[in-house]
């Protein structure tokens, strides 16, 4: 057992399922997407983007590659509802939100992905 | 440098969610809890030490409980990410990939054509310096670090991509370009044969259009590089004992070559006499055996001191010992000796030798074996008749074999000419130059070189040599330089005079003062000066002065 792959592993799935706990719900119903699930979902997804620097291996590359996609696509979620609420100076719009959490979709489908890749590359260690 | 940063992003979590989670109060007293937008710029501001204060309204006591937590969190977490980050930068390792990277990049910008040195030691150094001054670039590899820092001070007109590699690996040779197009010769003067050897092979098998200039001190090594094409060997040793030869047959022949060959910036050299008679020779090294098959072949006696007598195969007869002391010079009997050569490889033994030497025998010729050139001076103190330094006599012969082919043909000549004729070379040299030995130089008859000489001859005129070597500011004056030799289609004028004439795309090289190259490119590129030179009239340059002269041509008074 490798303890650095077992904790990348953890924060990959631990980043996939809190996105995902943000992403699920009503589009438009601001109750069903929690802000500290994002906040949580982004921590995390920056932790695992950072254990692969530094990884040269051809599947490291990619991880990181598309840890990095789930990093920006949250980022962008982020700024979209700082502005919105922020820079409007305007409660949240139901459009704000639609755009949060499409944006937040699509880092998911990163981090899901990052997980596929990571599940093929330990069958293939296993045989 | 993975840890500090994930501590970094967890102290900005930890510290964020915990202004989100503690409720504080607004300005009226009622129950506030900050958002993420406010946690993250108050701790934003807090960790870089900026401080904007409590807000947007004053904190509580938990919240201030909390502040206090995390100003240390952030600080120390910065602190190990900027620590960890500044010791990876200073890390050798690292720092050794941006030096080769660097290194790497300067050698592909370079788009003239460039030469590779290896080996940045005495004789590399002189080659380096002859080179740029000849506006030709240079890459330079060693693997003493403590050169490259020397060619970092040395301060020289050209950027010069050095490395600190070893260049037997034929990696670094590639990094220093020697297989791109530009890459005209690689010279491998580095102190170990072996690796002059691994250069050789390695540039001919990677790019065999590269010219290969090496040094070799055994002749095993040199037949090595031979048999891979190496273009140009030279051996120290041998070349030293060719010259040394040439001094006792014909001492201006000998003087005549070492002023074309030598670099001008040195002293003049004097010309030496040394006689014919019986010679002691002291160390039968390389050198020693060298020297001493030329004592051998002009019929001379020579007396061979050497301390160990077995292994170096000294010939029946010699003496054991240094030569240092006085009694084996007497046991050399050096009383009844002309001349003696201090030929060991320890410049201190072989001063020592030539000192006790002259002590013995005040008349007796001297001639030393220079290995270092840090001792210049000592041997300079020491008049000696004679001083034969390896990485001198290296850097020369390359040199004349680099940048200029036509030099190294007239040296190639003179040794074949009469004693008259080397005679009158050195008298009509020798007003020439001063205190330094002379510079000679090639210029073409080109459009680019020469656009004014080219003017003339589309206008029908004829140029003869002397147009060119006349004083532009008063053409009465001859220039301080003869003209040695004219190249032209396969055709060779040796020694040409004055009226000679000049035809499109000849290749000059002149001999003499430093001074008059620029003064003669001034002739050939500038149609007023040579209008000047050639008929002693000045050519009207303004559009009014020329309408001028056109007026007064056309009515002659």
């Amino acid at each position: 057992m490798n303890f650095e792959k077992v904790l990348f592993a953890f924060f990959i799935l631990l980043a996939l399922t809190l996105n995902f706990g943000f992403f699920i719900g009503d589009f438009s119903n601001p109750d069903h997407h929690n802000p500290f699930e994002l906040f949580a979902a982004l921590v995390v997804s920056l932790i695992a983007t950072l254990m692969k620097f530094g990884d040269r291996s051809h599947v490291g590359v990619v991880l990181l590659a598309s840890s990095l996609v789930a990093d920006l696509q949250l980022v962008a979620a982020c700024l979209v509802w700082g502005i919105a609420v922020y820079g409007m100076s305007a409660p949240l719009s139901g459009n704000a939100l639609a755009s949060i959490v499409s944006l937040s979709g699509g880092a998911l489908l990163a981090n899901i992905v990052s997980v596929v890749i990571l599940t093929v590359e330990t069958t293939l260690h296993r045989n | 440098m993975r840890t500090p940063l994930i501590m970094l992003i967890l102290a900005y979590a930890i510290s964020v969610l915990g202004f989100v989670l503690i409720p504080g109060r607004d300005d009226t007293g009622e129950l506030w809890s900050m958002d993420f937008f406010h946690a993250f710029y108050f701790v934003s501001f807090m960790g870089s030490t900026i401080g904007f204060g409590e807000i947007p309204y004053p904190f509580t006591d938990a919240q201030r409980l909390w502040t206090l937590f995390t100003i240390y969190a952030s600080v120390i977490s910065w602190l190990y990410a900027i620590g960890t980050l500044l010791t990876l930068l200073q890390a050798p390792l690292f720092q050794a990939a941006v030096t080769r990277n660097t290194f790497v990049r300067q050698v592909k910008k370079i788009r003239t054509s460039f030469y590779v040195v290896c080996g940045y030691g005495e004789t590399g150094r002189q080659i380096v310096d002859a080179l740029i001054r000849q506006d030709l670039d240079c890459v330079v590899i060693d693997k003493d670090i403590n050169r490259i820092n020397e060619l970092e001070l040395e301060n020289l007109p050209r950027e010069v991509p050095h490395l600190n590699s070893n260049a037997a690996d034929s990696d670094t040779l590639v990094w220093a370009g020697i297989t791109g197009e530009s890459c005209k010769g690689i010279i491998a003067v580095t102190r170990d044969d072996e690796v002059n050897l691994k250069i050789a092979i390695a540039s001919k098998l990677l790019n065999p259009a590269l010219k290969v200039y090496c040094w070799a001190e055994h002749h095993d090594t040199a037949k090595n590089m031979a048999s891979f094409g190496t273009d140009y060997i030279v051996n120290p040793y041998d070349i030293f004992a060719e010259f040394f030869s040439t001094a006792l047959t014909s001492p201006h022949r000998y003087l005549l070559h070492k002023w074309l060959s030598s670099s001008y910036n040195s002293p003049l050299t004097e010309p030496v006499y040394p006689p014919k008679g019986r010679w002691i020779l002291c160390g039968f090294g390389r050198f020693g055996k060298a020297v001493h098959e030329k004592l051998l072949q002009h019929g001379l006696p020579v007396a061979v001191i050497e301390l160990d007598l077995e292994s170096t195969g000294a010939p029946k007869g010699s003496i054991k010992g240094r030569g240092t002391e006085a009694d084996t010079l007497v046991a050399a009997e050096i009383h009844k000796a002309v001349g003696i050569i201090a030929g060991t490889d320890h410049d201190v033994n072989n001063l020592s030798i030539l000192v006790t030497a002259r002590e013995l025998n005040p008349d007796i010729f001297t001639i030393a074996r220079q290995q270092l050139s840090a001792n210049r001076q000592m041997f300079e103190a020491a008049n000696l008749n004679l001083v034969t330094s390896n990485s001198v006599l290296i850097a020369s012969s390359l040199l004349a074999k680099i940048t200029s082919p036509l030099t190294s043909r007239f040296l190639a000549i003179i040794k074949d000419q009469e004693e008259d004729w080397i005679d009158s070379v050195i008298q009509s040299l020798s007003p020439c130059i001063d205190n330094n030995n002379p510079y000679s130089w090639v210029i073409s008859i080109s459009n680019i070189n020469a656009h004014a000489v080219m003017q003339r001859f589309d206008q029908g005129e004829n140029i003869y040599l002397h147009y060119l070597i006349r004083e532009p500011s008063n053409r009465k004056e001859k220039l301080d330089c003869i003209a040695l030799m004219i190249q032209r289609d396969g055709m060779e004028i040796i020694l040409p005079d004055d009226k000679t004439l000049i035809y499109p795309h000849d290749r000059i090289l002149f001999a003499g003062n430093i001074s008059t190259k620029s003064k003669i490119n001034s002739i050939l590129t500038s149609r007023e000066t040579l209008h000047y030179t050639a008929t002693g009239n000045h050519l009207p340059s303004s559009f009014f002065w020329r309408w001028i002269t056109r007026r007064f041509a056309k009515h002659p008074s």
